[in-house]
C-alpha cells in the first residue's frame, strides 16, 4: 500500500510541476533579452543533454561514435526527425556487429 | 502563419516514441531489480513520462524514503519542466482553453518541449496531443516489455536503440546550428558548461537535472547577449 502513496505522490509534483506555469501564466513576454532567452532555450537544452550522453548512449564508445558521425551527416542534409534517429540507430548496431566480428 | 494538427503531433512524435521505448526498457530491466513490481512500474511510468524523476524516485523508494524526500527530489530533477511549461506559453494557440492546458501540460517532457518549442508557429490543442500519443505509449510499453519481457530482445540492438533518442536530438540541432549564428552559440555554451558541472568533481554534487538547467540557461543567456533576436520572431 505504501508504494501507491510513493506512486501518487511523485506523478503529483511532476505533473503540478508542468501544469501549473502552463495553465496559468498568461503573460506576452516583450522583453527582447528574454525572446532571446526563450529562442535559444530549446537548442541550448538539447545540447547539453546530447553532448557527453550521446557517446556512451550504446553503452560501447565505437558503435556510439559511428552513430553519432551517421546523425551528423544526416542532420547535415537536414533530414526529419526519424530518419535521423533510425539511421543512427542502424549505423550503431552495424558497428556493434561488425566489432564482434573482430 | 502556419497551424499544425493532430497528425503532424503524430509524425512528429513517433521517433520521440520510439526512443522512449528503448529508454524505458532499459529503465524497467533496472527498476525490476530495484525491487518494484512490473505492475506498479507500468503504472510509474503510464502516470510520470520522465525519465531522470522515474529513476531518482525509484532509488529514494528503494531505500525506504521520506513521502517528503520524494516529492522534494522530483520537485528539483522536474523543475526544469516548469521553465519549459512558461517557454511553450508564449506559443500556443489563442484557442487554447485552460482545460486543454491542463491536459497538454501532462505530456511535457525534455524531447516533446524541443520538437513543440522549435516548431515554426502556433501549436495548437490537436498538434499538441498527437505529438505526446506515441511518446506516451512508447514509454509506457517500453516499460512493461522490459519489466516482464527485459531478456527477449538481442542484446546489440537493445543497446543500439539507446542511441535513437539522441539521434533525433542532433537531427533538431545541427539544422538550427547551421542557420543561425545564435543557436551555434548557445548549444556550445550550454555543452560547454554542461561539460565542466559534469566532470569537475566540486560539482559532483550536482544532479542531472540540475546540470541541464544551470547550462542551458547559461547558454541562451550567452546567445541571448551576444546575438539578439531581431523583432518578434517566433520564438
Amino acid at each position: 500500500m505504501k508504494l501507491y502513496l510513493y506512486l501518487l505522490v511523485m506523478a503529483a509534483v511532476t505533473y503540478l510541476i508542468r501544469m501549473l506555469p502552463l495553465a496559468f501564466f498568461r503573460k506576452k513576454i516583450t522583453n527582447p533579452f528574454l525572446l532571446g532567452v526563450l529562442h535559444y532555450m530549446p537548442f541550448a537544452v538539447l545540447g547539453t543533454m546530447t553532448v557527453p550522453a550521446i557517446f556512451t548512449s550504446t553503452g560501447e564508445p565505437v558503435s556510439a561514435m559511428v552513430g553519432t558521425l551517421a546523425a551528423l551527416l544526416l542532420g547535415l542534409k537536414r533530414r526529419s526527425l526519424i530518419e535521423v534517429a533510425l539511421a543512427a540507430t542502424a549505423a550503431a548496431y552495424i558497428a556493434s556487429l561488425l566489432l564482434g566480428l573482430l | 502563419m502556419e497551424a499544425y494538427g493532430y497528425r503532424d503531433g503524430l509524425r512528429d512524435g513517433l521517433p520521440i516514441g520510439l526512443g522512449y521505448l528503448s529508454v524505458s526498457f532499459g529503465f524497467a530491466i533496472w527498476a525490476v531489480k530495484q525491487g518494484i513490481p512490473g505492475l506498479e512500474l507500468v503504472l510509474l511510468s503510464g502516470s510520470n513520462l520522465t525519465s531522470a524523476g522515474q529513476v531518482a524516485g525509484v532509488t529514494v523508494i528503494a531505500a525506504g524514503g521520506l513521502l517528503v524526500e520524494l516529492a522534494l527530489t522530483e520537485l528539483i530533477i522536474n523543475l526544469r519542466y516548469a521553465l519549459m511549461s512558461v517557454t511553450l506559453t508564449q506559443k500556443l494557440h489563442p484557442q487554447f482553453s485552460l482545460l486543454q492546458r491542463m491536459l497538454a501540460a501532462f505530456f511535457i517532457t525534455d524531447e516533446i518541449f524541443a520538437v513543440s518549442s522549435t516548431r515554426k508557429g502556433l501549436l495548437t490543442f490537436p498538434y499538441m496531443m498527437g505529438l505526446g500519443c506515441l511518446p506516451w505509449i512508447g514509454w509506457t510499453l517500453g516499460t512493461a516489455l522490459g519489466a516482464f519481457a527485459g531478456t527477449l530482445l538481442p542484446a546489440a540492438l537493445s543497446a543500439a536503440l539507446g542511441i535513437a533518442i539522441y539521434g533525433m536530438f542532433m537531427a533538431i540541432i545541427v539544422p538550427g546550428a547551421m542557420e543561425e549564428k545564435g543557436v551555434l552559440l548557445a548549444i556550445g555554451a550550454s555543452v560547454g558548461l554542461g561539460l565542466v558541472l559534469r566532470y569537475v568533481p566540486v560539482f559532483s554534487f550536482l544532479s542531472e537535472g540540475f546540470v541541464i538547467i544551470l547550462s542551458a540557461v547559461f547558454g541562451a543567456c550567452v546567445a541571448a547577449w551576444l546575438k539578439p533576436v531581431r523583432g518578434e520572431g517566433d520564438a
